[in-house]
């Protein structure tokens, strides 16, 4: 501890950009300005539960669900054909998956919009082959496609770094006694890889829950999610407290499902990627 | 053990990225024998174990079950079970969870798992231990329970990948021992994977000792000990002095510039042999009443007796005596024909 000033200026760092800003957010939330001046209130709080804002958090953890889940059902394969014993040693293949996370997140969404848009890459092929132009973006599936894309790799990598550490003789032995291959992932790998799928979900559920970017962009405007909403306070609207008030309720969801996923982990003994 | 016949290799040969590991390994095995496969690591014996048991195919040849081909039969669909070097237990199950794997999966009663658990648990000496984790338990106990989850399903062959191996020298011992009654007192045949020879000779009914992927030599513990077929098996098998010699004519060899009488025959006159002697039965005598003489080279104390360095004429002699000659005297070095045993060179 002799060292212990070496810390001191991650501790201002600390109190400027994470202590002050969150107090900042908490004091909006409770305060509003009037004639009186500054004054105590919950009606930010309150504001949230008016049955649009409701719809907008129901909409934010429906569109997340459903795109976690399309990433387990895809990404879980994808770690076992990764992971499996012809695979193994090709490090490219984890690398193609890995790439895509080196690019610009806002780039990799644009890309997106060239492909699906009216004039786009695939309307124009299906216009080619003489098929009507379709309306591929600003819809629900656009914006899940957006999720799938951008946080399936969070899925994959945690998964797989759960099974390539199984011990290939577990495996062998639950043969030896007589388990054929489905019963081996059902009895044997599924269950010892639950800390990776676990991390994985989390990974995936979060972002995808708060995120602004790949709503407006491939939403439209169409599909506000908690993230556009927090992000319109600020930027738009200036009521800086509801705002606040948002993501404080917002801070409170991750932090619960965080606490429960961790007490997950822990009874498990989980690996997973980090 | 019978003589009725339960498994069978013929002309079984494995490579690996075009390395021969095993080539034309032909064996069988007895009904309730316990038969050990021993050769230095790289050997094949491993990898004979693992065609056993399904886990590799053979490159070519046929593996017989009770006369039928099960060459390409999945693991889990052959009547054997094995016990793993590193025990890979399941370790999100409790001891008993993963005794009861196998029954599980044949879907047997549950009340008849849980009294077959049991039994199991006291023939290993882990009896009270069904609810403790597996990651809880000490390497030998560990053991246990790898060889009571493979014989709960009572097999009939039971497969050992050198399973004592990470055991301390006492426990394995006594493991040896331990598994050398479970094998005798369920009458299963134990197919078993050492690089031990001494562990070799404890235990088995019949030793099978490989090297660079060809049997040297299957013969019980005293038949490989004693009348070692060439010089890799005595090498292996205990501490040998090896020497090359020559035989004169019938029953007499010359080596150390001495002509030994020994009980050998059939040899071309004045072929070239490998002449192999056990320290044990390289005899001091005093000075001027041996064959030949040495000079006392070095004396290291091992506990039951002392182990030594002869040189005479150039070789250098491993000599286990319980008398103790002082380093630098001459002493005398007596051989008897029982104790020479001549071998073919091999090149």
């Amino acid at each position: 501890m002799k060292k212990g000033w070496i810390a001191y200026p991650y501790v201002v760092w600390l109190i400027m950009f994470i202590f002050v800003p969150l107090l900042l957010i908490v004091f909006y939330s409770v305060t509003k300005t009037t004639d009186q001046g500054i004054v105590f209130t919950l009606e930010h709080f309150q504001r949230f539960f008016e049955p649009i804002y409701i719809m907008v958090l129901l909409r934010s953890l429906y569109l997340a669900l459903i795109s976690t889940i399309i990433c387990l059902l895809l990404g879980y394969p994808l770690a076992m054909i990764l992971a499996s014993k012809e695979y193994r040693h090709k490090r490219v293949l984890i690398l193609l998956v890995v790439i895509p996370m080196w690019m610009n997140f806002l780039l990799r969404t644009y890309a997106w919009l060239t492909l699906l848009e009216k004039n786009g890459v695939i309307n124009n092929f299906i216009s080619f082959i003489g098929l009507p132009r379709m309306e591929l973006l600003y819809n629900q599936g656009a914006v899940i496609l957006g999720m799938v894309y951008n946080f399936l790799p969070f899925m994959v990598l945690p998964i797989y770094s759960v099974l390539i550490k199984i011990d290939k003789s577990i495996i062998e032995a639950a043969e030896d006694l007589g388990a054929n291959s489905r019963v081996v992932f059902r009895k044997i790998i599924f269950p010892l890889s639950l800390p990776g799928v676990v991390s994985g979900i989390t990974m995936v559920y979060m972002p995808a829950v708060t995120t602004f970017v790949i709503s407006r962009l491939l939403g439209g405007g169409q599909f506000t999610l908690i993230g556009n909403l927090i992000e319109q306070q600020f930027l738009y609207t200036g009521e800086w407290g509801f705002g606040s008030a948002l993501s404080l309720i917002m801070m409170i969801l991750i932090l619960f499902s965080m606490a429960i996923m961790s007490k997950y982990e822990k009874e498990n003994e989980g690996g997973g990627l980090f | 053990m019978t003589n009725q016949e339960i498994i069978r290799l013929v002309d079984v040969s494995k490579t690996f990225d075009d390395t021969p590991v095993l080539k034309n390994i032909n064996l069988y095995i007895r009904r309730n024998e316990f038969v050990t496969l021993l050769g230095p690591s790289g050997c094949g014996k491993t990898t004979t174990l693992r065609i056993i048991g399904g886990f590799e195919e053979p490159t070519t040849g046929k593996v017989l079950f009770e006369g039928k081909d099960i060459t390409n039969l999945p693991p889990y669909k052959r009547k054997l079970n094995t016990v793993f070097q590193k025990y890979a237990l399941f370790p999100h199950m409790n001891v008993a969870e993963n005794i009861a794997f196998g029954l599980n999966i044949k879907k047997m009663d549950k009340n008849l798992i849980k009294e077959k658990v049991e039994n199991m648990l006291n023939l290993v000496n882990l009896k009270g231990f069904e609810n403790r984790s597996v990651d809880s338990l000490s390497g030998g106990q560990q053991q246990r329970v790898a060889i009571a989850r493979a014989l709960v399903n009572e097999p009939d062959v039971l497969l050992l990948d050198e399973p004592l191996g990470a055991l301390d020298l006492k426990l394995r011992k006594g493991m040896q021992i331990e598994l050398k009654n479970i094998q005798k007192k369920l009458g299963i045949t134990f197919i078993y994977v050492t690089h031990d020879q001494e562990e070799a000779l404890t235990m088995s009914d019949t030793i099978v000792v490989m090297n660079e992927g060809v049997i040297q030599q299957i013969g019980t513990p005293i038949d490989i000990y004693n009348e070692p077929k060439n010089a890799f098996v005595a090498d292996f098998i205990g501490e040998s002095n090896i020497i090359d010699g020559v035989m004169i004519e019938d029953y007499v060899v010359e080596f150390a510039n001495h002509r030994f009488k020994c009980l050998d025959s059939g040899f071309e006159p004045n072929e070239k042999v490998d002449v192999v002697v056990r320290p044990e039965d390289v005899k001091l005598v005093p000075k001027g009443q041996g064959m030949i003489e040495g000079r006392v080279l070095s004396v290291l104390f091992k506990g039951v007796h002392y182990e030594m360095l002869v040189q005479s004429n150039g070789i250098k002699w491993l000599v286990h005596s319980t008398l103790m000659e002082p380093v630098d005297s001459i002493v005398g070095i007596n051989i008897l024909p029982d104790d020479i045993h001549i071998m073919k060179k091999v090149n």
